[in-house]
């Protein structure tokens, strides 16, 4: 077979799908997850389960959704409720895996997507949480997809609007954060990283810390 | 109970459950009574200045676009707003329109974040915004609707999302665990659309159901706006289907189209082209205003809108509406 050219984004997007675990539930936000998600129920994870915020549950991704609540985000979906239904879902630890984007990631897989600068004047008023922090908080492993450069993979986030290991070994419990949960893997578009704590939130706990875990061809 | 730790956010809407249910025993017809009209005497009845306001679902899925529109033709100001948006908050935002935000997301999904947003709160004019997850919202609208203070939650906690709400934290008197408290939140009007609905305000939706049911029930007034006005009849051979009851709701306006250029499930997709034209007039506050100009304050009411994107493009995204196959 001819060798096809790829960019990084989409080899990021190859990898990130094999993260998937077939016969899983995931939570799945906008964008490069979604794109991740789709490729994984083609390939190496057709029993993938794709949870959607506002409600959708096993939907076939046969179309790729360009937001958390269109309709092909339920297209021959097994259920549609709201999103009340999804959140305590994952709140009731149904959901394994969440798939999450932010602008900044620091070394304890902590997520902003709020502000760049100070949160009352900020040099750069960014989206806000969305799903991200209940999906940060709630589900079993969070796995973020991020472009990798110097500006988003910063030493600490402008701001937590997605909890990681907070700052560090025994931060989420002390927190008040559901025990065994976690970040699993940063994607990037050079690399994939985990974290010095395996299983994710797993006692005694490691260092917390993200770390290389292989490097992209 | 004792208070671990609390947001430093406004409180933009203290609530008051004693005098919402007495809000709902003496403001709120039991009545069948016919509550048609349209989109601009729904907009001047309901919505005031200042009033704390929110929309369902969001900018680009089952949004009620034409009520959002109306409010900026009608130039509602300090609006206090609540939640996630995509287009309706933007155009909210590009119109100057938004005092205080509780805010969960705006911005353009698959095309970033969002400039109107950005440039509101970064010159501050919107003079605050409180964060909140988009469970926690959800949850706030769902404790009014269950008629108690607070609910609460495991979001939030740890991160700087609870410190900029105005939610708190405490110990579970019963586990001992800690959980974040989220304020049940009233909203002055709600603003909602849906697949059909008849004249007294019984409404049905198709597919997910967002937040529908929550802030139907956390609202002082409710506006919905419906693809389609059905008789009675036609409510009561389905009612497991109806969403919201009819007494709720204050104003009912039929909008066919009402969530274009966003989709309605098995009715309509959306109309990708016509997204993108906000995505790039919104860029600067001169495409913003040019773009209000052109699709809001030169049009009189939601028809002559829809008679600008013309019958063959909404016949298009009717094409490419979700089907049930």
């Amino acid at each position: 077979m001819e060798a096809q050219p790829y960019t990084r984004t989409e080899l990021m997007i190859c990898v990130a799908a094999r993260l998937f675990q077939d016969g899983t539930t995931a939570f799945i936000g906008t964008g490069i997850p979604m794109l991740a998600a789709m490729l994984a129920t083609k390939t190496t994870a057709p029993n993938l389960v794709p949870v959607f915020e506002f409600g959708g549950t096993g939907a076939i991704l046969e179309d790729l959704p360009r937001a958390v609540g269109e309709a092909r985000t339920f297209h021959k979906g097994l259920c549609a409720s709201g999103i009340c239904d999804t959140m305590e879902t994952a709140q009731r630890g149904f959901i394994d895996y969440g798939f999450l984007g932010g602008a900044q990631i620091d070394c304890y897989g902590n997520l902003n997507s709020t502000t760049i600068g100070e949160h009352d004047h900020p040099r750069a008023r960014l989206p806000g949480s969305g799903g991200g922090n209940d999906v940060g908080t709630q589900c079993w492993m969070t796995v973020a997809i991020m472009q990798h450069d110097k500006r988003r993979f910063v030493p600490k986030v402008d701001f937590v609007t997605t909890p990681g290991y907070l700052t560090g070994p025994g931060a989420r419990q002390a927190a008040g954060l559901p025990p065994g949960t976690g970040p699993a893997y940063v994607v990037s578009t050079l690399a994939l990283m985990d974290y010095d704590s395996a299983p994710a939130g797993a006692s005694p706990a490691g260092t917390c810390r993200m770390r290389l875990a292989a490097t992209h061809p | 109970m004792q208070v671990l730790e609390s947001g430093r956010g406004e409180m933009i809407q203290p609530p008051d459950l004693d005098a919402f249910r007495e809000w709902n025993r003496t403001e709120k017809t039991r009545k069948l009574v016919d509550k048609r009209m349209s989109e601009a005497e729904a907009v001047s009845r309901f919505v005031t200045d200042g009033c704390y306001i929110g929309t369902e679902l969001y900018g680009t899925v089952r949004c009620p676009m034409s009520l959002a529109r109306e409010v900026v033709r009608q130039g509602k100001k300090d609006l206090r707003v609540c939640g996630q948006g995509v287009l309706e908050l933007d155009l909210w935002l590009a119109a100057g329109l938004v005092k205080k935000l509780d805010v969960t997301y705006i911005g353009l999904e698959v095309y970033g974040t969002s400039s109107a947003l950005r440039r509101a709160v970064e010159s501050g004019q919107v003079e605050s915004c409180v964060e909140w997850s988009n469970g926690a919202i959800s949850w706030r609208m769902k404790a009014t609707a269950m008629g108690v203070p607070f609910l609460p939650t495991r979001s939030m906690l740890g991160t700087d999302t609870l410190t900029y709400s105005s939610a708190k934290v405490v110990e579970d008197p019963f586990t001992g665990i800690k959980v974040c408290l989220l304020p049940a939140l009233v909203l002055d009007v709600g603003l909602i659309h849906v697949h059909r609905a008849d004249r007294h305000g019984n409404a049905q939706i198709e597919g997910i159901s967002g937040f529908a049911f929550e802030m139907s029930r956390a609202c002082k007034r409710l506006v919905i706006s419906a693809e389609e006005i059905v008789p009675t009849d036609e409510i009561r051979k389905y009612p497991d289907r109806t969403i919201i009851p009819y007494y709720l709701v204050d104003a009912v306006v039929h909008a066919p189209y009402g969530s274009y250029p966003g989709e309605m499930a098995y009715c309509y997709g959306r109309d990708e082209a016509a997204i993108r034209e906000w995505v790039e007039m919104s860029k600067t506050p001169e495409g913003s205003q040019a773009y209000l100009e052109k699709y809001v304050y030169s049009l009189k009411d939601h028809q002559a809108y829809l008679n600008l994107i013309g019958q063959e493009r909404l016949a298009q995204m009717v094409e490419e509406r979700e089907r049930r196959e």
